[in-house]
């Protein structure tokens, strides 16, 4: 369990390749923290399993592949095998581009797929583990998009917005047992998954993101913007007439 | 909630086999910095204590619990059950005419109480720590020690026997010698992992009045402190010094030396002596739970230190002192730990060898320049350690401070640790929770003699708890393959 003075003993990473994930894996290295790294096989996961084993954590690879659904219970199996975990990150996510994903079927489906169904699942999985263990965090990367869908990623958004609500909910569900969820949303993060895009204002990097996390998780919050500005933006957002939302360059 | 409304946790049981209540409920330590949810289970009797540990879950297992004053994580057991026993607090017999005076109780009997039961026939329990609000079994299983340790040694050296309730469920009665001894010895100060002390025989002294005679000192400087210490430690029975861990500088750990011995009736004013064995503990009420966070600040904390430090006297000899004023001032004000706010605090108490006397300095600097706060520090030297594996107490320095916890607390924990691990030091498990599994195998160098008993009595982990879990001791199985 997460000690005293806020050191956690284990991290379970799925999406265990992510930009954000391992930045928050680096925030909470130190000696001895047992890492599970869930993640396709990759070049990338190995690159990152020994990172990490470099800094000291002890790492453990898990296959983990969010379209293949009946495997993901035997993924939870595994990452809890060492022991309790205490704090889940699903960082796990596909953008997509946009403009093809509400025209190809496959795309769209695809994107419910990873961002949303199988979060689900896995919160779900995650959810019994943790009950099981009563204390823990899961750490729900959620976006921005996902508060106010629009027109420009709104499969993506959409898929987002069911995320969000399920943590939300999840967290809710879990409280009674002493488990906590934080639902993290995020602006634009300089990451792998946004390489090329064009860059907006109050972008973050995954640094940011893992500080953010690791303040809130401290805190004991169960929401939180990154960065924190967002949150206001945001609220204005949601409440903008649909008639000049259509209008604003978003 | 009823256990039924947890669905998954725990495996189905006949209908037949009533239960005992064991509602879902958050434990947490004294430092109320990291709790967790465990099923409190109520015991009234030798029966329930059985009852619970076989319906429980053996995948988190047990942890008996007292009156929760250890620290940190050491009574908790998230997701499992935690055995609540002290409802089992009767005194069941005293052999007054011993030699020494025995008494046998329940495990749950705490120290206040017997205290109290014990000082109108001129018996004193012999080991107190900084609080009556411990139970025996808790005083056991932390091997909790006083100010006279460096005369009496530790809790468990006045145990005669005790039953434990072991994984199998079935009592055992262990005894410092002989047969059981191996045992015995694994479960003083073995933080409730061989399993659950029922009830003990504890050796007591006689006592001709509840007072003691007090020789307080001041002194300038933490070397004066130390060296005042060393010299004239022996000519008392208890021996311990508050010091200023906020000033820097020239008086960096200036000090509050009072050092004692029991009064004998001879010693009282004619007053006292109507009634010299009256049991004086005042309540000053309970602090309510309205302190934010950061109440200890600098202003404060330096108020504070400045105020206990010219309050004492410089130097007085033969003050005569009650139990509270010279064994628990803490015990005046009930629930004392909210001060430090909803964050809660930890208490970091090592020991260092005598040799080592350079390295608690360097230690002493840190906390003093680390920018934390404490205002609650207590320095002792220790005497001879006992035969337990895991007990905290040897031939040493050592030094407590309570820290709000705060940002950078972490890195000041961690740095201290590996002092004190370079110096053959250790810190103590009661008062401990943060501290790495790998930290704490180098600071124990018995452990293994510790998971060896705790591998034949409970193979599969049974007896269990956060603190097991973090210092990975919790199966034993695994976790003892050297």
């Amino acid at each position: 369990m997460i000690n005293a003075v806020g050191e956690p003993q284990s991290l379970l990473l799925l999406g265990g390749t992510s930009d954000i994930a391992l930045a928050i894996a680096r925030r909470y290295a130190r000696d001895g923290l047992r890492v599970v790294l869930a993640a396709r096989p990759s070049e990338r996961r190995t690159a990152a399993a020994s990172e990490l084993k470099s800094i000291g954590c002890d790492v453990t690879e898990v296959d983990l592949d969010a379209r293949d659904h009946e495997s993901h219970a035997a993924s939870i199996e595994l990452a809890f095998a060492g022991g309790d975990i205490d704090i889940a990150v699903i960082a796990f996510g596909l953008l997509g581009d946009p403009e093809r994903a509400w025209q190809d079927p496959d795309l769209a489906l695809e994107l419910a797929e990873v961002n949303y169904a199988a979060p689900v699942h896995f919160g779900v999985l995650l959810g019994q583990r943790m009950q099981a263990q009563a204390h823990g965090w899961i750490v729900a990367l959620s976006s921005v998009a996902g508060e106010r869908v629009r027109r420009s990623n709104f499969v993506y958004g959409s898929t987002k917005a069911g995320f969000d609500g399920f943590f939300l909910g999840l967290g809710e569900a879990l409280r009674e047992y002493g488990v906590h969820v934080l639902v993290v949303r995020p602006g634009f993060v300089k990451s792998k998954m946004t390489t090329g895009l064009d860059e907006v204002p109050l972008a973050v990097t995954p640094d940011q993101v893992a500080e953010a996390v690791a303040d809130a998780i401290k805190a004991k919050r169960e929401l939180v913007w990154v960065p924190g500005p967002l949150r206001v933006v945001m609220s204005g957002l949601r409440h903008v007439p649909r008639p000049l939302f259509r209008r604003l360059p978003i | 909630m009823s256990d039924d409304a947890v669905p998954a946790i725990k495996p189905s049981l006949p209908e037949e086999q009533p239960m005992i209540p064991q509602p879902l409920v958050e434990l947490h330590g004294w430092g109320r910095a990291s709790g967790t949810m465990a099923h409190l289970a109520q015991i009234d009797s030798v029966a329930d204590a059985v009852s619970a540990l076989r319906k429980s879950d053996s995948r988190r297992g047990v942890v008996p619990r007292g009156l929760g004053r250890s620290y940190g994580d050491a009574a908790q057991n998230a997701g499992g059950t935690a055995l609540d026993l002290t409802k089992m607090n009767r005194i069941l017999s005293v052999d007054a005419a011993g030699e020494p005076p025995t008494v046998t109780v329940q495990a749950g009997v705490s120290l206040d109480h017997l205290m109290r039961a014990l000082l109108p026939f001129g018996l004193w329990v012999p080991v107190l720590p900084g609080t009556r609000q411990v139970t025996v079994g808790g005083a056991i299983a932390a091997d909790v020690h006083g100010k006279n340790h460096h005369t009496e040694g530790s809790f468990g050296n006045h145990v005669h026997s005790l039953d434990l309730l072991m994984a199998n469920g079935k009592v055992r009665t262990l005894t410092p010698r002989g047969d059981t001894e191996r045992l015995f010895w694994a479960t003083i100060g073995g933080m409730g992992l061989t399993g659950a002390v029922l009830r003990a025989t504890v050796a007591l002294q006689r006592t001709e009045t509840a007072y003691f005679s007090v020789d307080t000192h001041r002194t300038s400087d933490i070397d004066d402190l130390m060296e005042q210490m060393s010299q004239r430690d022996d000519a008392y029975t208890y021996s311990v010094a508050w010091f200023d861990a906020v000033t820097r500088g020239r008086h960096m750990g200036r000090a509050v030396l009072t050092r004692g011995n029991k009064a004998s009736l001879a010693q009282l004013p004619s007053k006292l002596k109507r009634d010299p064995l009256k049991f004086v503990a005042p309540s000053l009420g309970t602090l309510p739970e309205i302190f934010p966070n950061r109440m200890i600040n600098k202003a404060t904390a330096k108020a504070f230190s400045s105020a206990w430090y010219y309050k004492a006297p410089k130097h007085r000899t033969g003050e005569l002192q009650n139990i509270t004023q010279f064994f628990h001032p803490l015990d005046l004000l009930a629930e004392w730990n909210r001060i430090y706010g909803p964050n809660g605090f930890l208490q970091y108490q090592f020991v260092v060898p005598f040799e080592e006397a350079d390295a608690f300095r360097r230690c002493l600097e840190m906390i003093v320049n680390s920018g934390h706060l404490s205002c609650l520090n207590v320095l002792k030297r220790f005497g001879e350690a006992n035969p337990a594996p895991l007990s905290f107490p040897m031939p040493g320095w050592t030094l407590t401070v309570d820290l709000p916890i705060e940002q950078g607390l972490d890195k000041l924990c961690d740095a201290l640790d590996t002092e004190v691990v370079a110096a053959g030091g250790r810190v103590y498990l009661a008062k401990d929770s943060r501290l790495s599994a790998a930290t704490f195998r180098q600071m124990y160098p018995r452990l293994d003699d510790f998971l060896a008993v705790r591998r034949e009595v409970d193979p599969e982990g049974i007896f269990n708890s956060d603190l097991a879990r973090r210092l990975e001791l919790s199966k034993p199985s695994i976790g003892g393959a050297a």
